[in-house]
């Protein structure tokens, strides 16, 4: 095996303009599902993005039986997804099923359930785990681009616009009801914006690889800011950089094996960064709190 | 109704889904009351406090609330929940966030919401750890910043479910001598659920004590604990 490491293809003329569509509907989407990551993860909901990415598996299996092409294929996985996302929230907020229960089983059965259908039409384990793990960028359409901006100019209005509202709701649900707040609304909004992010954004990640873009970046934010805002910010932040590295870092590696070349798929690699991240945020945690502990040990002892 | 009726209920069923949980409720909450809520689990304490809330409608009977009280204007401070444990938020955020009930549409909090938020830290002495995490607090500074939030929400009413619930001895007297200061020295009207008798006894005004439906509401000084006691004990029988 040979590693053959060339920035070439970065800057290479058929390849551009390919990737800069690549990073520009990457890098917008991770910027989305790091945000809503923040109170999704925090609400204790971070399942519900890894059951609505097996949804999205089922819905592109679905889309691949019937022909679809691939520019259309949104018509049929968003309003599925969508649909699949605020019954989800229903479900568990209504108490007859436990949410982790509802997630569980719609993971599960929707994954089996596409399975089959791509067995059933025909397709082959290529197009299984090129939905599951990320597509190569050249499936990337204009509407993929179009779509994107238009999510993340949403989602980003409305995490300005109703901040305080979703703080509200992210930190007690309760309270936020006494107080006349429509807290389910709030719910659905923010369940429905990450159903279309996931859509938006699994063909180019992959539809199981999307769900890490929510809980890795929050999570990673949440140990190193104490306050709300910062973490959302920081989680984005977080998030844009490791998909301009895992996209860089696909893009410029290749594997060489005697005349067959692979190449690193994108999703695996942005998604390893954010894992990357995660343990590096977790040990500055550590060494700040031990710091701070030994600080306040000596005042203890000179008081 | 009287003026200082706050909220009356007149014969109130309360349930779910058909299935009533408590019945016969029949009390009114006056304008600076500090009314104690007693019962043992499943006595339908909560299920009255969601109807107070107005989250729940009653299936028979009629819950009337003063005009002037504002449908949203009850200050509410709920059970502890573990979400809230390593929640990334200051102070300040937790305690303005009381004040989004008085708005309709405002994306950011307005300089009078900010002054409110600063005057209720004060009350509850919790101004020097405004810029604090909400995580790294200790139980009883957690559950000030919380009351202080209620506060922001509320101008007459606040409704306390279990507020010393996992505080130590010494905290729950601190936060009881609040909660009786809210009450005595600023007209606020209280009502806290509780299990501790023997603290709330000494404070509060009124005591309605639940058990599916009531078995006492009045004032503290007539309140017969053994005979409230053993009638508990034959309903749950």
């Amino acid at each position: 095996m040979e590693i053959v490491i060339s920035l070439e293809t970065l800057f290479s003329e058929n390849m551009g303009p390919l990737l800069l569509k690549a990073f520009v509907v990457g890098l917008l989407t991770a910027i989305c599902a790091a945000m809503l990551g923040v109170p999704l993860v925090l609400k204790r909901y971070s399942m519900i993005g890894d059951g609505l990415s097996h949804m999205g598996f089922c819905a592109l299996a679905i889309a691949a039986a019937f022909g679809v092409s691939d520019d259309k294929q949104m018509l049929i996985t968003m309003p599925l997804v969508v649909i699949s996302a605020v019954v989800l929230l229903l479900l568990s907020e209504s108490g007859k099923i436990k949410g982790d229960a509802a997630i569980a089983m719609l993971s599960t059965g929707a994954v089996a359930a596409g399975y089959v259908i791509y067995s059933v039409a025909n397709k082959g384990a290529g197009d299984v785990c090129s939905s599951l793990f990320g597509t190569s960028i050249l499936a990337l359409k204009s509407t993929d681009v179009t779509l994107s901006v238009i999510l993340a100019v949403g989602v980003i209005l409305v995490f300005v616009l109703l901040f305080t509202k979703i703080f509200a709701v992210t930190f007690d649900n309760a309270f936020a009801k006494s107080a006349g707040t429509n807290a389910s609304l709030y719910n659905v909004l923010l369940a429905v914006l990450t159903a279309v992010t996931i859509v938006v954004g699994m063909k180019m990640i992959g539809s199981i690889m999307i769900s890490a873009l929510i809980v890795f970046p929050a999570l990673s934010a949440m140990r190193i800011c104490k306050r709300f805002k910062s973490v959302i910010v920081v989680s984005a932040l977080i998030s844009a950089f490791n998909f301009t590295l895992g996209l860089v870092f696909s893009a410029s590696i290749q594997f060489h094996f005697g005349h067959q070349v692979s190449a690193l798929p994108i999703g695996p690699c942005v998604v390893c960064f954010n894992v990357f991240t995660l343990l590096l945020c977790i040990g500055v945690k550590a060494i700040a709190d031990r710091v701070k502990g030994k600080k306040a040990v000596t005042k203890g002892e000179n008081a | 109704m009287e003026h200082k009726v706050l909220i009356s209920f007149e014969d109130v069923t309360l349930g779910y889904e058909g299935q009533p949980v408590i019945e016969g409720l029949n009390f009114t909450i006056e304008k600076g009351e500090y009314l104690c809520v007693l019962g043992q689990n499943g006595s339908g304490k909560s299920t009255m406090m969601k109807a107070l809330l107005g989250f729940l409608s009653p299936m028979t009977g009629k819950i009337q609330r003063a005009p002037y009280l504002k449908k949203n204007a009850i200050g509410y401070l709920p059970q502890q929940q573990p979400s809230q444990a390593d929640f990334p938020a200051s102070v300040k955020e937790v305690v303005l966030s009381g004040c989004q009930a008085k708005k309709r549409f405002c994306p950011f909090y307005t300089k009078s919401d900010k002054e409110l938020a600063a005057r209720n830290m004060e009350l509850m002495n919790i101004t020097h750890l405004k810029d604090r995490s909400f995580r790294e607090l200790s139980g009883g500074q957690k559950q000030r910043a919380l009351l202080a939030r209620a506060l922001c929400a509320a101008e007459d009413l606040i409704l306390l479910d279990e507020p010393t619930a996992g505080l130590d001895p010494v905290v729950t007297q601190e936060l009881y001598a609040l909660i009786e200061r809210l009450n005595k020295e600023y007209g606020m009207t209280v009502i806290m659920i509780s299990h501790d008798l023997t603290n709330t006894m000494q404070s509060a005004t009124h005591i309605l004590h639940l058990g599916r439906r009531m078995l006492y509401h009045g004032t503290v000084d007539a309140y017969d604990r053994e005979k409230i006691l053993s009638e508990e004990r034959k309903a749950g029988a």
